[in-house]
């Protein structure tokens, strides 16, 4: 096997499976579209590390959480509806970030690569990076899981309860931002949430523990990268759009089911 | 008399230029029932999740003793069908780490909320009396001192609605915890409860049940129909109002501005 192949595939297995667990999160705690928004500002960050000349990735990360914190801000003054505030601040941040790049040298960048991802042209080194990411995020979500879960059934619950709501909801935004990040590698800002909230929803219907769900939505996940590679391998077809192909197939054939279908 | 648990003074909570709550004293102490009673728009919620700390307040000040652990039942739960989560998985995650019952009072509680064959049930499958029950189960799971009920029979028939006020009577005097409760059906509250508290934006009265049901302000209230229920309570005036509605005399500091 050639060693592109071989780093695409490792780099896309580990992002699918911390994308398991964190994309649980989202599902239940409706942040889809948050996530989309936020991949979206993706872009800008990528525009400001290549304008600043910093790490892109650190970049990406910082920009992230810094809308990621805005909307919350806004959200909680209610200025206007949630969806359409989220509506706004994702296009708007996709456009701005298209604009930027544009002013830039267009032979040194690959805005298809950043839309849709570069599976393919991960190399060694970014390989590191991602397991470094990875394995953060997997530790700190595994030590934050319990109040997280509890925040989730229900806040005021939790707040009473003595767990710090508003910090954790910052933390998982944060831990969405780094992961957006390293993915944006595998499937591009366009189709980043798609990896988080496919497999999840996708593991719901087997499932009947949460940690089940986010187990079973990283093996899938990592079925659909495994998947979507070998598509793009001998069909010739665009690795990040593969993969989200296969995991949107895993989806409707789990779907399909009868909905009494439960591991124990 | 017992320990006070939690003490609030003139609390009020202001949104826009609305006072949603304004000028109210609370005291809530062990062993203790309070309920307040209101109609809708009362601010009853807006008391209760002020005194949690869950909304910022405009004025007043709250005291608790050191340590104090809430028991919360919030008046109802929401949850995404996504999210898949068995009644003891639930329950589980309102565990305190120190303070936990001991297994026979875990075995008596679960008992008592008729709890043991839900427990491997789907959250999402409960009907609106088993989540009551569950919720209630939650909140005592940490030996609460002090046990914080919003509208506790919300969505309940009647019948389950008696046998949850049972339970919380029967909780109070299993852990000796202090009871705040929302309400707003005065009959079955009113047997059951040591300390009545009747808001709108402001306490409109408070005292013994058969001392607030005969309360003018009481009546103003709610209606010679909703007061009546409750007439078989003895006359015991301690004040009068005006044709204003002011106090004349009594431990009232503020008149009734409604009705």
């Amino acid at each position: 096997m050639a060693n592109f192949l071989l780093w695409a595939w490792l780099g896309g297995l580990m992002i699918a499976a911390v994308a398991g667990p964190l994309g649980s999160f989202m599902v239940w705690r409706r942040m889809a579209y948050f996530g989309d928004t936020l991949a979206h500002a993706a872009l800008l960050g990528v525009a400001l590390g290549l304008l600043l000349q910093v790490n892109i990735s650190l970049a990406v990360v910082l920009v992230c959480l810094l809308l990621a914190l805005l909307l919350s801000t806004l959200v909680h003054k209610r200025i206007i509806a949630t969806d359409t505030l989220l509506g706004i601040l994702s296009h708007a941040s996709l456009s701005l970030g298209l604009v930027s790049l544009s002013l830039f040298d267009h032979q040194s960048i690959d805005l298809m690569g950043f839309l849709f991802g570069d599976l393919l042209a991960i190399g060694q080194h970014d390989l590191l990076w991602i397991a470094l990411a990875c394995c953060l995020v997997l530790v700190i979500l595994v030590s934050i899981w319990t109040p997280l879960l509890s925040i989730t059934v229900n806040e005021e619950l939790a707040q009473v309860e003595g767990i710090n709501v508003a910090w954790m909801r910052t933390l998982l935004m944060l831990l969405v931002a780094v992961v957006i990040a390293v993915a944006m590698k595998v499937v591009g800002v366009l189709l980043i949430t798609s990896l988080l909230i496919i497999p999840a929803a996708a593991a719901r219907r087997l499932s009947s523990s949460p940690e089940q769900m986010a187990l079973l939505a990283s093996l899938l996940g990592m079925l659909a990268v495994t998947g979507g590679l070998a598509l793009s391998w001998f069909y010739d077809t665009p690795a990040g759009p593969s993969v989200v192909v296969i995991a949107s197939t895993l989806f409707f054939l789990l779907f399909s089911f009868p909905r009494s279908f439960r591991l124990s | 008399m017992s320990e006070v648990l939690l003490s609030a003074t003139d609390l009020g909570v202001k949104r826009g230029n609305r006072w949603l709550i304004k000028g109210v004293d609370i005291s809530l102490e062990a062993g203790q029932i309070t309920t307040v009673i209101g109609p809708n728009g009362a601010g009853k919620s807006t008391l209760v999740r002020s005194l949690l700390n869950l909304i910022k307040t405009t004025s007043g000040d709250i005291t608790t003793i050191k340590g104090l652990r809430i028991g919360y039942m919030p008046q109802k739960l929401k949850l995404e069908d996504t999210l898949p989560l068995t009644v003891a998985r639930f329950l589980d995650l309102g565990r305190h780490k120190q303070h936990q019952l001991s297994p026979q009072l875990w075995h008596d509680l679960l008992h008592e909320c008729r709890a043991e064959k839900l427990l491997n049930r789907p959250m999402q499958e409960l009907s609106g009396g088993e989540t009551q029950r569950i919720l209630l189960l939650r909140a005592l799971l940490r030996k609460p001192h002090l046990l914080v009920l919003d509208e506790p029979v919300q969505g309940v028939d009647v019948t389950g609605q008696v046998s949850l006020y049972n339970l919380i009577g029967q909780v109070r005097n299993i852990l000796g915890c202090g009871i705040l409760m929302v309400s707003h059906d005065l009959h079955l509250v009113m047997a059951a409860t040591d300390q009545v508290i009747c808001l709108n934006q402001h306490i409109c009265c408070s005292g013994h049940p058969e001392q607030v049901s005969q309360d003018p302000a009481f009546t103003d209230l709610f209606g010679p129909q909703g007061a009546g229920n409750l007439a078989l309570y003895n006359h015991q005036h301690n004040h009068h109002h005006t044709s204003h509605g002011e106090i004349i005399a009594g431990e009232h500091h503020e008149g009734c501005d409604h009705g």
